[in-house]
Protein backbone atom coordinates (compact mmCIF):
# COMPACT_ATOMS: atom_id res chain seq x y z
CA UNK A 1 0.00 0.00 0.00
CA UNK A 2 2.70 2.48 1.05
CA UNK A 3 6.28 2.10 -0.12
CA UNK A 4 9.07 4.38 1.00
CA UNK A 5 12.27 3.84 -0.94
CA UNK A 6 15.35 5.31 0.76
CA UNK A 7 13.85 8.69 1.55
CA UNK A 8 15.89 11.51 3.07
CA UNK A 9 14.94 14.82 4.61
CA UNK A 10 17.35 17.38 6.02
CA UNK A 11 16.17 20.67 7.51
CA UNK A 12 18.31 23.85 7.37
CA UNK A 13 20.83 22.26 5.05
CA UNK A 14 24.31 23.79 5.22
CA UNK A 15 23.55 25.81 8.34
CA UNK A 16 24.73 25.33 11.91
CA UNK A 17 21.24 24.10 12.79
CA UNK A 18 21.31 21.37 10.12
CA UNK A 19 19.04 18.52 11.16
CA UNK A 20 19.00 15.19 9.40
CA UNK A 21 15.39 14.37 10.30
CA UNK A 22 14.94 11.35 8.03
CA UNK A 23 18.00 9.32 7.20
CA UNK A 24 17.69 6.92 4.26
CA UNK A 25 14.47 5.30 5.44
CA UNK A 26 12.94 2.45 3.45
CA UNK A 27 9.64 1.03 4.60
CA UNK A 28 6.93 -1.07 3.04
CA UNK A 29 3.48 -1.05 4.61
CA UNK A 30 0.94 -3.56 3.38
CA UNK A 31 -2.71 -2.91 2.80
CA UNK A 32 -4.84 -3.15 6.01
CA UNK A 33 -1.75 -2.95 8.20
CA UNK A 34 -2.09 -0.81 11.35
CA UNK A 35 1.38 0.47 12.14
CA UNK A 36 2.29 2.14 15.41
CA UNK A 37 5.39 4.35 15.36
CA UNK A 38 7.15 5.18 18.61
CA UNK A 39 10.35 7.06 19.38
CA UNK A 40 11.63 9.95 21.45
CA UNK A 41 11.11 13.58 20.53
CA UNK A 42 13.11 14.52 17.46
CA UNK A 43 13.43 10.92 16.29
CA UNK A 44 11.68 11.78 13.01
CA UNK A 45 8.26 10.16 13.55
CA UNK A 46 6.21 13.22 12.71
CA UNK A 47 8.51 14.16 9.85
CA UNK A 48 8.04 10.67 8.41
CA UNK A 49 4.27 11.06 8.68
CA UNK A 50 4.45 14.50 7.06
CA UNK A 51 6.56 13.06 4.22
CA UNK A 52 3.91 10.40 3.58
CA UNK A 53 1.13 13.02 3.72
CA UNK A 54 3.04 15.41 1.46
CA UNK A 55 3.14 18.36 3.88
CA UNK A 56 6.91 17.98 3.61
CA UNK A 57 8.49 16.99 0.31
CA UNK A 58 11.47 14.65 0.59
CA UNK A 59 14.99 15.60 -0.54
CA UNK A 60 15.56 12.25 -2.22
CA UNK A 61 13.99 8.81 -2.48
CA UNK A 62 10.61 7.69 -3.69
CA UNK A 63 7.15 7.35 -2.21
CA UNK A 64 4.76 4.97 -3.94
CA UNK A 65 1.12 4.26 -3.10
CA UNK A 66 -0.73 1.13 -4.27
CA UNK A 67 2.38 -0.21 -6.06
CA UNK A 68 1.67 2.06 -9.03
CA UNK A 69 1.20 5.70 -8.00
CA UNK A 70 4.47 7.58 -7.60
CA UNK A 71 3.40 10.43 -5.32
CA UNK A 72 6.90 11.69 -4.44
CA UNK A 73 6.38 15.11 -6.00
CA UNK A 74 2.66 15.48 -5.27
CA UNK A 75 1.62 18.13 -2.73
CA UNK A 76 -0.45 17.30 0.36
CA UNK A 77 -3.78 18.42 -1.11
CA UNK A 78 -3.13 16.20 -4.15
CA UNK A 79 -2.46 13.13 -2.01
CA UNK A 80 -5.82 13.39 -0.24
CA UNK A 81 -7.26 11.02 -2.85
CA UNK A 82 -5.65 8.27 -0.73
CA UNK A 83 -4.89 9.92 2.58
CA UNK A 84 -6.96 11.29 5.43
CA UNK A 85 -5.30 12.72 8.52
CA UNK A 86 -5.84 13.33 12.20
CA UNK A 87 -3.56 15.94 13.76
CA UNK A 88 -2.10 16.17 17.23
CA UNK A 89 -3.76 19.54 17.78
CA UNK A 90 -7.53 18.85 17.90
CA UNK A 91 -8.17 22.36 16.59
CA UNK A 92 -6.49 21.72 13.22
CA UNK A 93 -8.81 19.02 11.94
CA UNK A 94 -11.94 21.16 11.77
CA UNK A 95 -12.87 24.71 10.73
CA UNK A 96 -14.12 26.46 13.92
CA UNK A 97 -16.26 29.12 12.24
CA UNK A 98 -18.20 26.62 10.15
CA UNK A 99 -21.03 24.48 11.45
CA UNK A 100 -20.55 20.78 12.19
CA UNK A 101 -22.63 20.07 9.10
CA UNK A 102 -20.47 22.26 6.80
CA UNK A 103 -17.34 20.56 8.13
CA UNK A 104 -18.79 17.15 7.34
CA UNK A 105 -19.86 18.31 3.88
CA UNK A 106 -16.32 19.38 3.04
CA UNK A 107 -14.95 16.10 4.40
CA UNK A 108 -17.46 14.11 2.36
CA UNK A 109 -15.99 15.51 -0.88
CA UNK A 110 -12.32 15.20 0.11
CA UNK A 111 -11.45 13.15 -2.97
CA UNK A 112 -13.83 14.99 -5.30
CA UNK A 113 -14.00 18.44 -6.84
CA UNK A 114 -15.79 21.21 -4.94
CA UNK A 115 -18.56 22.28 -7.31
CA UNK A 116 -20.88 25.25 -7.37
CA UNK A 117 -23.88 23.25 -6.25
CA UNK A 118 -25.50 22.83 -2.88
CA UNK A 119 -24.59 19.41 -1.52
CA UNK A 120 -26.28 19.51 1.87
CA UNK A 121 -29.72 17.91 1.69
CA UNK A 122 -32.01 15.97 4.03
CA UNK A 123 -30.28 12.71 3.14
CA UNK A 124 -26.88 14.10 3.97
CA UNK A 125 -28.06 15.57 7.28
CA UNK A 126 -29.46 12.15 8.22
CA UNK A 127 -26.16 10.48 7.36
CA UNK A 128 -24.18 12.95 9.50
CA UNK A 129 -26.57 12.48 12.45
CA UNK A 130 -26.29 8.70 12.26
CA UNK A 131 -22.52 8.88 12.14
CA UNK A 132 -22.34 11.29 15.10
CA UNK A 133 -24.72 9.19 17.21
CA UNK A 134 -22.18 6.34 17.20
CA UNK A 135 -19.94 8.50 19.44
CA UNK A 136 -22.55 8.71 22.20
CA UNK A 137 -21.62 12.35 22.87
CA UNK A 138 -24.98 13.83 21.91
CA UNK A 139 -23.36 15.71 19.03
CA UNK A 140 -26.13 14.68 16.62
CA UNK A 141 -28.22 17.49 18.13
CA UNK A 142 -25.53 20.09 17.56
CA UNK A 143 -24.96 19.84 13.81
CA UNK A 144 -25.94 23.47 13.21
CA UNK A 145 -23.53 24.79 15.83
CA UNK A 146 -20.14 26.21 14.87
CA UNK A 147 -17.47 23.60 15.58
CA UNK A 148 -15.55 26.24 17.53
CA UNK A 149 -18.16 25.99 20.30
CA UNK A 150 -17.28 22.33 20.98
CA UNK A 151 -14.56 20.90 23.23
CA UNK A 152 -11.21 19.59 22.01
CA UNK A 153 -12.26 15.99 22.59
CA UNK A 154 -15.49 16.46 20.67
CA UNK A 155 -13.63 18.16 17.83
CA UNK A 156 -11.07 15.37 17.62
CA UNK A 157 -13.86 12.76 17.56
CA UNK A 158 -15.59 14.72 14.77
CA UNK A 159 -12.33 14.94 12.82
CA UNK A 160 -12.05 11.18 13.08
CA UNK A 161 -15.55 10.56 11.69
CA UNK A 162 -14.90 13.16 8.99
CA UNK A 163 -11.73 11.38 7.92
CA UNK A 164 -13.72 8.34 6.76
CA UNK A 165 -16.75 10.25 5.43
CA UNK A 166 -15.36 9.99 1.92
CA UNK A 167 -13.69 6.88 0.56
CA UNK A 168 -10.29 6.53 2.14
CA UNK A 169 -7.54 3.96 2.12
CA UNK A 170 -4.81 5.42 4.33
CA UNK A 171 -5.41 7.00 7.72
CA UNK A 172 -2.56 8.93 9.36
CA UNK A 173 -2.88 9.65 13.08
CA UNK A 174 -0.25 11.97 14.56
CA UNK A 175 -0.51 11.68 18.36
CA UNK A 176 -4.29 12.15 18.14
CA UNK A 177 -4.89 11.92 21.88
CA UNK A 178 -1.90 13.90 23.18
CA UNK A 179 -4.02 16.97 23.98
CA UNK A 180 -7.09 15.13 25.31
CA UNK A 181 -8.30 14.08 28.74
CA UNK A 182 -8.18 10.29 29.41
CA UNK A 183 -11.89 9.72 28.77
CA UNK A 184 -11.99 11.60 25.43
CA UNK A 185 -8.70 9.95 24.51
CA UNK A 186 -10.17 6.50 24.97
CA UNK A 187 -13.33 7.36 22.97
CA UNK A 188 -11.17 8.70 20.15
CA UNK A 189 -8.81 5.70 20.11
CA UNK A 190 -11.60 3.11 20.37
CA UNK A 191 -13.50 4.83 17.55
CA UNK A 192 -10.34 5.00 15.45
CA UNK A 193 -9.60 1.33 16.02
CA UNK A 194 -13.17 0.37 15.17
CA UNK A 195 -13.12 2.41 11.94
CA UNK A 196 -9.72 1.08 10.89
CA UNK A 197 -10.75 -2.56 11.30
CA UNK A 198 -14.30 -2.29 9.99
CA UNK A 199 -13.34 -0.22 6.93
CA UNK A 200 -10.10 -2.21 6.44
CA UNK A 201 -7.93 0.89 6.32
CA UNK A 202 -4.18 1.05 6.23
CA UNK A 203 -3.28 3.13 9.27
CA UNK A 204 -0.21 4.71 10.83
CA UNK A 205 -0.36 5.92 14.42
CA UNK A 206 2.39 8.02 15.94
CA UNK A 207 2.19 7.96 19.72
CA UNK A 208 4.07 8.58 22.97
CA UNK A 209 1.48 6.64 24.93
CA UNK A 210 2.75 3.20 26.06
CA UNK A 211 -0.73 1.79 26.53
CA UNK A 212 -1.83 2.83 23.03
CA UNK A 213 1.36 1.40 21.55
CA UNK A 214 0.66 -1.97 23.21
CA UNK A 215 -3.11 -2.10 22.66
CA UNK A 216 -3.48 -0.96 19.09
CA UNK A 217 -2.06 -2.01 15.76
CA UNK A 218 -0.54 -5.14 14.31
CA UNK A 219 2.94 -3.76 13.69
CA UNK A 220 5.22 -1.53 15.74
CA UNK A 221 8.19 0.52 14.57
CA UNK A 222 10.70 2.39 16.68
CA UNK A 223 12.53 5.36 15.23
CA UNK A 224 15.73 6.92 16.48
CA UNK A 225 17.78 9.76 14.94
CA UNK A 226 15.82 9.58 11.71
CA UNK A 227 16.22 5.83 11.26
CA UNK A 228 14.04 2.80 11.87
CA UNK A 229 15.77 0.70 14.53
CA UNK A 230 13.03 -1.79 15.45
CA UNK A 231 10.22 -3.26 13.38
CA UNK A 232 7.98 -5.98 14.89
CA UNK A 233 4.91 -7.53 13.28
CA UNK A 234 1.84 -9.51 14.42
CA UNK A 235 2.84 -12.13 17.02
CA UNK A 236 6.14 -10.43 17.74
CA UNK A 237 4.19 -7.31 18.62
CA UNK A 238 1.52 -9.05 20.63
CA UNK A 239 4.21 -10.83 22.63
CA UNK A 240 5.69 -7.50 23.70
CA UNK A 241 4.99 -6.46 27.26
CA UNK A 242 4.92 -3.09 28.95
CA UNK A 243 8.40 -3.45 30.42
CA UNK A 244 10.00 -4.19 27.07
CA UNK A 245 8.38 -1.24 25.30
CA UNK A 246 9.20 0.96 28.26
CA UNK A 247 12.84 0.07 27.61
CA UNK A 248 12.47 1.41 24.07
CA UNK A 249 11.64 4.84 25.39
CA UNK A 250 14.86 4.96 27.48
CA UNK B 1 -35.93 63.98 2.58
CA UNK B 2 -34.32 63.62 -0.83
CA UNK B 3 -31.06 64.39 0.88
CA UNK B 4 -31.36 61.23 3.00
CA UNK B 5 -32.57 59.03 0.17
CA UNK B 6 -29.55 60.18 -1.80
CA UNK B 7 -27.38 59.06 1.12
CA UNK B 8 -29.20 55.72 1.19
CA UNK B 9 -28.62 55.19 -2.53
CA UNK B 10 -24.93 56.01 -2.20
CA UNK B 11 -24.76 53.66 0.79
CA UNK B 12 -26.33 50.90 -1.26
CA UNK B 13 -23.88 51.50 -4.14
CA UNK B 14 -20.95 51.39 -1.71
CA UNK B 15 -22.36 48.31 0.04
CA UNK B 16 -21.29 46.31 -3.02
CA UNK B 17 -17.73 47.26 -2.12
CA UNK B 18 -18.57 46.40 1.49
CA UNK B 19 -19.49 42.93 0.24
CA UNK B 20 -16.12 42.74 -1.51
CA UNK B 21 -14.34 43.59 1.74
CA UNK B 22 -16.61 41.10 3.53
CA UNK B 23 -15.37 38.42 1.12
CA UNK B 24 -11.68 39.20 1.57
CA UNK B 25 -11.67 40.06 5.26
CA UNK B 26 -14.39 37.88 6.80
CA UNK B 27 -14.53 34.88 4.45
CA UNK B 28 -10.86 34.63 3.51
CA UNK B 29 -9.35 36.39 6.50
CA UNK B 30 -7.07 38.42 4.20
CA UNK B 31 -6.68 42.17 4.81
CA UNK B 32 -6.90 43.26 1.18
CA UNK B 33 -6.53 46.94 0.38
CA UNK B 34 -6.36 46.62 -3.38
CA UNK B 35 -9.83 48.16 -2.95
CA UNK B 36 -8.75 51.80 -3.42
CA UNK B 37 -7.34 50.90 -6.82
CA UNK B 38 -9.94 48.43 -8.05
CA UNK B 39 -12.83 50.74 -7.07
CA UNK B 40 -11.40 53.53 -9.22
CA UNK B 41 -10.56 50.98 -11.92
CA UNK B 42 -14.25 50.07 -12.17
CA UNK B 43 -15.19 53.74 -12.33
CA UNK B 44 -12.68 54.80 -15.01
CA UNK B 45 -13.45 51.81 -17.25
CA UNK B 46 -17.15 52.63 -16.95
CA UNK B 47 -16.50 56.30 -17.76
CA UNK B 48 -14.39 55.69 -20.82
CA UNK B 49 -16.70 53.04 -22.25
CA UNK B 50 -19.83 55.14 -21.63
CA UNK B 51 -18.21 58.05 -23.45
CA UNK B 52 -17.61 55.71 -26.37
CA UNK B 53 -21.31 54.85 -26.35
CA UNK B 54 -20.83 51.28 -25.17
CA UNK B 55 -23.96 49.87 -23.55
CA UNK B 56 -23.74 49.41 -19.79
CA UNK B 57 -24.88 45.81 -20.28
CA UNK B 58 -21.54 45.16 -21.96
CA UNK B 59 -19.66 47.31 -19.45
CA UNK B 60 -20.84 45.19 -16.51
CA UNK B 61 -18.93 42.00 -17.44
CA UNK B 62 -15.87 44.05 -18.46
CA UNK B 63 -15.80 45.80 -15.07
CA UNK B 64 -16.20 42.48 -13.25
CA UNK B 65 -13.33 40.93 -15.19
CA UNK B 66 -11.07 43.97 -14.71
CA UNK B 67 -11.68 43.90 -10.95
CA UNK B 68 -11.05 40.15 -10.88
CA UNK B 69 -7.71 40.62 -12.65
CA UNK B 70 -6.68 43.26 -10.09
CA UNK B 71 -7.59 40.84 -7.30
CA UNK B 72 -5.68 38.02 -8.99
CA UNK B 73 -2.56 40.17 -9.19
CA UNK B 74 -2.68 40.87 -5.44
CA UNK B 75 -3.41 37.21 -4.67
CA UNK B 76 -0.57 35.99 -6.91
CA UNK B 77 1.90 38.40 -5.28
CA UNK B 78 0.65 37.20 -1.88
CA UNK B 79 0.65 33.44 -2.55
CA UNK B 80 3.48 32.94 -5.05
CA UNK B 81 6.02 35.42 -3.68
CA UNK B 82 4.89 34.81 -0.08
CA UNK B 83 4.57 38.55 0.46
CA UNK B 84 2.30 39.82 3.23
CA UNK B 85 -1.25 40.38 1.96
CA UNK B 86 -1.31 44.01 3.11
CA UNK B 87 1.89 44.80 1.23
CA UNK B 88 0.69 42.89 -1.85
CA UNK B 89 -2.49 44.99 -1.80
CA UNK B 90 -0.52 48.24 -1.45
CA UNK B 91 1.69 47.26 -4.41
CA UNK B 92 -1.27 46.51 -6.67
CA UNK B 93 -3.14 49.60 -5.51
CA UNK B 94 -0.14 51.82 -6.27
CA UNK B 95 0.35 50.26 -9.68
CA UNK B 96 -3.36 50.65 -10.43
CA UNK B 97 -3.17 54.43 -9.91
CA UNK B 98 -1.05 54.71 -13.06
CA UNK B 99 -3.20 52.18 -14.90
CA UNK B 100 -6.33 54.16 -14.02
CA UNK B 101 -4.74 57.42 -15.11
CA UNK B 102 -3.75 55.91 -18.46
CA UNK B 103 -7.26 54.50 -19.01
CA UNK B 104 -9.03 57.75 -18.15
CA UNK B 105 -6.42 59.94 -19.86
CA UNK B 106 -7.16 62.82 -17.48
CA UNK B 107 -7.77 63.22 -13.78
CA UNK B 108 -11.50 63.91 -13.92
CA UNK B 109 -14.18 62.93 -16.42
CA UNK B 110 -17.77 64.22 -16.22
CA UNK B 111 -20.44 61.84 -17.56
CA UNK B 112 -23.30 64.25 -18.21
CA UNK B 113 -25.48 63.27 -21.19
CA UNK B 114 -24.42 59.65 -21.23
CA UNK B 115 -26.95 56.82 -21.34
CA UNK B 116 -26.21 54.89 -18.17
CA UNK B 117 -27.77 52.28 -15.90
CA UNK B 118 -29.78 54.92 -14.06
CA UNK B 119 -31.38 55.91 -17.38
CA UNK B 120 -33.62 52.85 -17.09
CA UNK B 121 -37.07 54.11 -16.14
CA UNK B 122 -39.37 52.53 -13.59
CA UNK B 123 -40.65 55.76 -12.07
CA UNK B 124 -40.82 59.35 -13.28
CA UNK B 125 -39.28 60.54 -10.04
CA UNK B 126 -35.51 60.49 -10.54
CA UNK B 127 -34.63 59.57 -6.95
CA UNK B 128 -37.22 56.81 -6.51
CA UNK B 129 -36.14 55.43 -9.84
CA UNK B 130 -32.46 55.31 -8.85
CA UNK B 131 -33.34 53.72 -5.51
CA UNK B 132 -35.35 51.00 -7.26
CA UNK B 133 -32.53 50.23 -9.69
CA UNK B 134 -29.91 49.97 -6.94
CA UNK B 135 -32.21 47.81 -4.80
CA UNK B 136 -32.79 45.39 -7.69
CA UNK B 137 -29.02 45.13 -8.29
CA UNK B 138 -28.32 44.56 -4.58
CA UNK B 139 -31.06 41.92 -4.42
CA UNK B 140 -29.57 40.02 -7.36
CA UNK B 141 -26.03 40.22 -5.93
CA UNK B 142 -27.22 39.09 -2.48
CA UNK B 143 -28.99 36.07 -3.93
CA UNK B 144 -26.00 35.07 -6.07
CA UNK B 145 -23.45 35.60 -3.30
CA UNK B 146 -25.40 33.79 -0.58
CA UNK B 147 -26.05 30.90 -2.97
CA UNK B 148 -22.37 30.57 -3.91
CA UNK B 149 -21.32 30.60 -0.26
CA UNK B 150 -23.73 27.75 0.50
CA UNK B 151 -22.43 25.48 -2.27
CA UNK B 152 -19.64 22.95 -1.83
CA UNK B 153 -17.26 25.46 -3.42
CA UNK B 154 -18.48 28.12 -1.01
CA UNK B 155 -17.92 25.86 1.99
CA UNK B 156 -14.37 25.28 0.75
CA UNK B 157 -13.91 29.07 0.44
CA UNK B 158 -15.19 29.72 3.95
CA UNK B 159 -13.06 26.93 5.39
CA UNK B 160 -9.94 28.32 3.65
CA UNK B 161 -10.15 31.58 5.60
CA UNK B 162 -11.00 29.66 8.75
CA UNK B 163 -8.39 26.87 8.77
CA UNK B 164 -6.04 26.63 5.80
CA UNK B 165 -4.26 23.54 7.13
CA UNK B 166 -7.55 21.68 7.39
CA UNK B 167 -8.68 22.46 3.85
CA UNK B 168 -5.36 21.23 2.47
CA UNK B 169 -5.90 17.95 4.33
CA UNK B 170 -9.32 17.80 2.66
CA UNK B 171 -7.95 18.13 -0.84
CA UNK B 172 -8.29 21.87 -1.44
CA UNK B 173 -5.47 23.96 -2.90
CA UNK B 174 -5.73 26.89 -0.49
CA UNK B 175 -3.57 29.18 -2.65
CA UNK B 176 -5.92 28.71 -5.59
CA UNK B 177 -8.88 29.41 -3.31
CA UNK B 178 -7.31 32.67 -2.12
CA UNK B 179 -6.82 33.75 -5.75
CA UNK B 180 -10.49 33.03 -6.45
CA UNK B 181 -11.48 34.87 -3.28
CA UNK B 182 -9.59 38.07 -3.99
CA UNK B 183 -10.79 37.98 -7.60
CA UNK B 184 -14.41 37.86 -6.43
CA UNK B 185 -13.79 40.51 -3.77
CA UNK B 186 -12.21 42.97 -6.19
CA UNK B 187 -14.70 42.37 -8.96
CA UNK B 188 -17.42 43.39 -6.49
CA UNK B 189 -15.36 46.46 -5.56
CA UNK B 190 -14.92 47.41 -9.21
CA UNK B 191 -18.65 46.98 -9.69
CA UNK B 192 -19.21 49.48 -6.85
CA UNK B 193 -17.02 51.90 -8.82
CA UNK B 194 -19.22 51.21 -11.86
CA UNK B 195 -22.36 52.13 -9.89
CA UNK B 196 -20.99 55.22 -8.13
CA UNK B 197 -19.46 56.72 -11.28
CA UNK B 198 -22.85 56.51 -12.99
CA UNK B 199 -24.78 57.69 -9.98
CA UNK B 200 -22.55 60.73 -9.47
CA UNK B 201 -22.10 61.37 -13.23
CA UNK B 202 -18.33 61.54 -13.06
CA UNK B 203 -15.22 59.46 -12.58
CA UNK B 204 -12.24 60.90 -10.77
CA UNK B 205 -8.77 59.44 -10.49
CA UNK B 206 -8.76 60.18 -6.74
CA UNK B 207 -12.26 58.93 -5.96
CA UNK B 208 -10.90 55.70 -4.48
CA UNK B 209 -8.46 57.23 -2.04
CA UNK B 210 -9.42 56.07 1.46
CA UNK B 211 -12.56 54.34 0.19
CA UNK B 212 -11.38 51.08 1.78
CA UNK B 213 -12.17 52.62 5.18
CA UNK B 214 -15.83 52.97 4.21
CA UNK B 215 -15.95 49.27 3.33
CA UNK B 216 -13.99 48.18 6.38
CA UNK B 217 -16.25 50.34 8.54
CA UNK B 218 -19.39 48.66 7.23
CA UNK B 219 -17.90 45.19 7.70
CA UNK B 220 -16.86 46.07 11.27
CA UNK B 221 -20.31 47.47 12.08
CA UNK B 222 -21.93 44.40 10.48
CA UNK B 223 -19.67 42.21 12.59
CA UNK B 224 -20.78 44.07 15.72
CA UNK B 225 -24.46 43.62 14.80
CA UNK B 226 -23.86 39.96 14.04
CA UNK B 227 -22.43 39.40 17.52
CA UNK B 228 -25.05 41.58 19.20
CA UNK B 229 -28.03 39.80 17.63
CA UNK B 230 -26.34 36.41 17.13
CA UNK B 231 -27.06 36.37 13.39
CA UNK B 232 -24.70 33.69 12.18
CA UNK B 233 -26.23 32.59 8.89
CA UNK B 234 -24.56 33.73 5.69
CA UNK B 235 -27.60 35.55 4.37
CA UNK B 236 -27.87 37.64 7.54
CA UNK B 237 -24.18 38.46 7.45
CA UNK B 238 -24.54 39.74 3.89
CA UNK B 239 -27.67 41.76 4.72
CA UNK B 240 -25.93 43.26 7.75
CA UNK B 241 -23.05 44.49 5.58
CA UNK B 242 -25.54 46.21 3.28
CA UNK B 243 -27.48 47.76 6.17
CA UNK B 244 -24.24 48.91 7.82
CA UNK B 245 -23.03 50.55 4.64
CA UNK B 246 -26.30 52.50 4.35
CA UNK B 247 -26.15 53.40 8.04
CA UNK B 248 -22.62 54.65 7.54
CA UNK B 249 -23.65 57.04 4.76
CA UNK B 250 -26.72 58.15 6.72
CA UNK B 251 -24.61 59.10 9.71
CA UNK B 252 -22.39 61.16 7.40
CA UNK B 253 -25.46 62.81 5.86
CA UNK B 254 -27.00 63.61 9.25
CA UNK B 255 -23.72 65.02 10.46
CA UNK B 256 -23.54 67.31 7.45
CA UNK B 257 -27.19 68.37 7.73
CA UNK B 258 -26.66 69.38 11.37
CA UNK B 259 -24.32 72.01 10.05
CA UNK B 260 -21.27 70.52 11.68
CA UNK B 261 -17.93 71.69 10.34
CA UNK B 262 -17.16 69.33 7.41
CA UNK B 263 -13.58 69.17 8.62
CA UNK B 264 -14.84 67.09 11.54
CA UNK B 265 -16.52 64.54 9.24
CA UNK B 266 -13.71 61.97 9.31
CA UNK B 267 -13.40 62.27 13.09
CA UNK B 268 -17.12 61.66 13.52
CA UNK B 269 -16.93 58.68 11.14
CA UNK B 270 -14.16 57.12 13.21
CA UNK B 271 -15.99 57.75 16.50
CA UNK B 272 -19.17 56.25 15.05
CA UNK B 273 -17.45 53.02 13.99
CA UNK B 274 -15.66 52.84 17.34
CA UNK B 275 -18.96 53.39 19.17
CA UNK B 276 -20.79 50.55 17.37
CA UNK B 277 -17.86 48.13 17.62
CA UNK B 278 -17.27 49.16 21.24
CA UNK B 279 -20.83 48.32 22.35
CA UNK B 280 -20.37 44.60 21.70
CA UNK B 281 -16.99 44.49 23.41
CA UNK B 282 -18.37 46.28 26.47
CA UNK B 283 -21.25 43.84 26.74
CA UNK B 284 -18.86 40.91 26.68
CA UNK B 285 -16.79 42.25 29.58
CA UNK B 286 -19.87 43.24 31.61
Amino acid sequence: MIQLISINKTFNKGQATENNAINNVSLSINSKEFVVIVGSNGSGKSTLLNCIAGSILTDSGKIIFNEQHDVTSLKDYQRTIWISRIFQNPLIGTAPGLTVLDNFRLASIRTKSKNISVGINQNFIQKVKESLSTLGMGLENKIHQPVGSLSGGQRQAITLLMSVFDQSSILLLDEPTAALDPKSASVVMETANHLITSLQLTAILVTHNLKEAITFGNRIIQMHHGEIIKDLKNEEKSNLNNAEIFQWFQ
Amino acid sequence: MDFFITAIILGLCLSVMGLGIFMSMKIFNIPDITTDGSYTLGAVITAILLLNNVSFFIIIPIVFIAGAIAGCVTALIHTKFKIDALLAGILTMTALYSVNLIILGRSNQPLINTQNIFSIRFFQNQINNSLTIVLIIILILTIILSYILKTDFGIAMRATGNNAQMVRALGVDDDKMKIFGLAIANSLTAFAGFLVAQYQFFADINMGIGIVITGLGSVLIADAFQKLFKLNSIIWQILMVIVSSVLFQLVLAITLSLGINPNLLKLITAVFVLFIVGITRFRKIA
